[in-house]
């Protein structure tokens, strides 16, 4: 392998670990504040999907991609709402829920999104981060997602205000002990629908930027598993957002083998480095759980770490 | 009683709730929901032939069904059925590569056992992943499923290919003797008749035989399991594998009946469905035929609702995820003592309608 062609792999898997790393990234800070909260959302799925048809539909239809992400961020919200309220009723189950708001979420999308599979909406203006190189490979793999940006300071603020914000404590409060929370009089039920629907509101800036700008178009299979993965990047991170970002990161590159071998001409395995994420998180969750012991940081209340 | 009445009424009431529902769904995008519901009846259980389609479609669902319910019952929530459905159907298309098969009943058989074993194997994957190392099963399942979806598209588009299928990369097509054939000439294969007997058969096991018991007590309490004494891990397994190994039966039917080879339209989302129709049954087998049939159905009337009013595909979709929706929300109907509310409403409301029953006659 020559100098040219490791620059060329390293570019592409970079490039492609920035821009598949967003929504991971988003739909990760998401989960972490659902589960935060006490509550698993299964159905992040459904907003991913969802979130990314409304992003493109609202960025076709008012010709500006910003207001697109408002509408994703609006739509995820208000499925991430259902969800919320729906598992507050008395026996109903929160992974069960998801599973069903994934199916209701991905139907909602393809049914209400067949119009948009034909036109173009206008895309995410990128950053380019690689002007300071001359390597026309490295500046066109550094063409970041302005929502990047968003993002990382998201988690940064996240993980600052579950540390130090009263809002922040709560929301760890109602994770780790539902009868703590009663007793100092707050309502569980309203924080954890509360930060539900603010979860599906970011996991929906990353279905956005599935839609406006990487991969940039609207189909049926625009999402491949993003929201569940998710589920498995927090526990991966230990449910803080700071090291979400490093994993989403580790898991875009990873999705981007595949395409980045193709682009230097290896296209045997195709499907298979497709599905180098997938296992990457069964590598890693086999190695961070433990049989009959909670994973390290984990909120209290939570029913999947049991 | 009062829980029978309760586990018959809930689900259909919520059935018909999202009946309600979608109607109201498709009318805000101008459809017409008279004709909606219409058309859904007539293209699921409107005649022969739209009855066929339905049974055809209701036997991949009651296996991929089996693949929740029977983990369900031992206490898991696996819903990666997808993956041993398509792995499922994989090993069928593989086992004439790998030897000469006699082509008669007995080689089907050996396809539907190749499919059973893969899927088994799949899922109890998942369940010894949970047992073993404490892995979250409804997630592993998950990618499982994903990972075991990017095997089948890379051996079917790679070393298994069919060099003769050029737009739809697909693997050889299996010999005419060994494939499923209708039941006395019609189109409803016997891969209908497998599901039924299948999903009787656990239903039975589950019940009537000490290790179907021993199921039912580590999934509804592990810790009396434990006190007395039962092998949970080795139970849960089982419970794992045969469900496993009804959505690999339902691949593997499904190649040998429907395609004749192994391609994409495999990968047709019954382990999703079967999700729903398991959740709707409440994990119970017998149930799961009727619940199968009707989205079998649901199903068959979807092209229906594409070709007369212009829906969207995703149409049946939407009506199943809404109805999943509200099937779990009913949950939280079950027990309420309806007499008791009614007459804490009746007290909360002032009795306006008591007047007329002591008229005041005014001298």
């Amino acid at each position: 392998m020559t100098a040219d062609t490791t620059l060329a792999l390293f570019a592409a898997i970079l490039g492609g670990a920035l821009r598949v790393g967003v929504p991971f990234l988003f739909v990760s800070l998401g989960e972490c504040l659902t589960e935060k909260s006490g509550r698993i959302n299964l159905g992040l799925e459904g907003v991913l999907v969802l979130s990314a048809m409304a992003a493109f539909g609202g960025s076709y239809l008012s010709g500006s991609p910003w207001i697109g992400v408002l509408v994703g961020a609006g739509a995820g919200a208000a499925l991430a709402l259902l969800h919320g309220l729906l598992c507050t009723l008395p026996r109903v189950n929160d992974v069960a829920t998801g599973i069903a708001l994934m199916l209701l979420g991905t139907g909602l999308a393809f049914y209400l999104g067949k119009p948009l599979i034909q036109p173009q909406a206008l895309q995410l203006p990128p950053l380019a981060l690689g002007s300071w190189s001359d390597s026309p490979v490295l500046q066109a793999a550094l063409q970041v997602n302005p929502l990047l940006p968003l993002g990382v300071l998201l988690a940064v603020a996240m993980y600052w205000a579950f540390g130090r914000t009263r809002w922040g404590l709560l929301v760890r409060l109602a994770g780790d002990s539902a009868s703590a929370t009663k007793a100092l009089g707050y309502s569980v039920g309203g924080i954890r629908i509360a930060a539900t629907a603010a979860g599906g509101a970011i996991a929906g800036l990353g279905g956005a930027s599935l839609t406006l700008f990487y991969p940039g178009s609207w189909n049926e299979g625009i999402s491949s598993g993003q929201g569940l993965i998710a589920v498995a990047l927090v526990i991966f991170a230990h449910w803080s957002p700071l090291r979400c970002v490093g994993a989403a990161l580790l898991f875009g590159g990873a999705g981007a083998i595949g395409p980045a071998l193709q682009s230097i001409g290896i296209s045997q395995g195709y499907y298979l480095f497709g599905a180098v994420p997938y296992v990457l998180t069964l590598v890693i969750l086999v190695i961070s759980c433990r049989p009959g012991s909670v994973a390290r940081g984990s909120p209290g209340e939570l029913s999947s770490t049991r | 009683m009062r829980q029978t009445l309760d586990d018959v009424l809930l689900p259909v009431a919520a059935m018909l709730a999202a009946l309600l529902l979608f109607g109201l769904f498709v009318w805000l995008g101008g459809a017409s929901p008279v004709e909606t519901w219409a058309l859904l009846f007539k293209g699921a259980f409107g005649d022969w032939f739209s009855w066929q389609n339905t049974l055809t479609r209701a036997a991949p669902l009651m296996l991929t069904a089996l693949c929740v319910a029977l983990p369900a019952r031992a206490g898991l929530v696996v819903i990666g059925g997808e993956g041993a459905l398509v792995l499922g159907g994989l090993a069928a298309a593989a086992v004439p590569y790998l030897m000469p098969l006699p082509d008669n009943l007995i080689g089907t058989a050996l396809l539907c056992s190749a499919g059973f074993a893969v899927g088994a194997a799949w899922i109890a994957l998942a369940g010894a992943l949970r047992q073993y190392r404490g892995v979250n099963e409804t997630i592993s399942s998950l990618l499982l499923a994903y990972t075991a979806i990017a095997i089948f598209k890379q051996l079917v588009e790679g070393p298994m290919r069919d060099p003769a299928t050029l737009n739809k990369p697909s693997t050889r097509t299996l010999a005419e003797g060994l494939r499923i054939g209708g039941i006395a000439g019609a189109d409803v294969h016997w891969g209908f008749v497998i599901g039924v007997v299948a999903c009787v058969a656990l239903g039975i096991w589950l019940v009537f035989t000490a290790r179907g018991f021993s199921v039912r007590v580590v999934g509804g309490n592990p810790r009396t399991a434990q006190l007395v004494g039962l092998p949970a891990s080795r139970l849960i397994l089982l419970a794992c594998a045969l469900g496993g190994g009804c959505a690999g039966l339902a691949g593997a039917i499904e190649v040998a009946a429907v395609h004749t080879n192994a391609n994409a339209s495999l990968i047709a989302g019954y382990g999703y469905a079967g999700i729903l129709v398991a959740f709707i049954a409440r994990h119970n087998p017998i149930a799961i035929i009727p619940v199968a049939i009707l989205f079998g159905g649901f199903g068959a009337a979807g092209s229906l609702l594409q070709r007369r009013l212009g829906l969207p595909d995703a149409s049946v979709q939407v009506l199943q995820g809404i109805a999943f929706v509200l099937i779990l929300a009913s949950e939280a109907l079950r027990g309420v003592d309806w007499h008791a509310a009614g007459a804490r409403f009746r007290r909360s409301v002032p009795l306006d309608d008591a007047a007329p029953l002591a008229p005041v006659v005014t001298p």
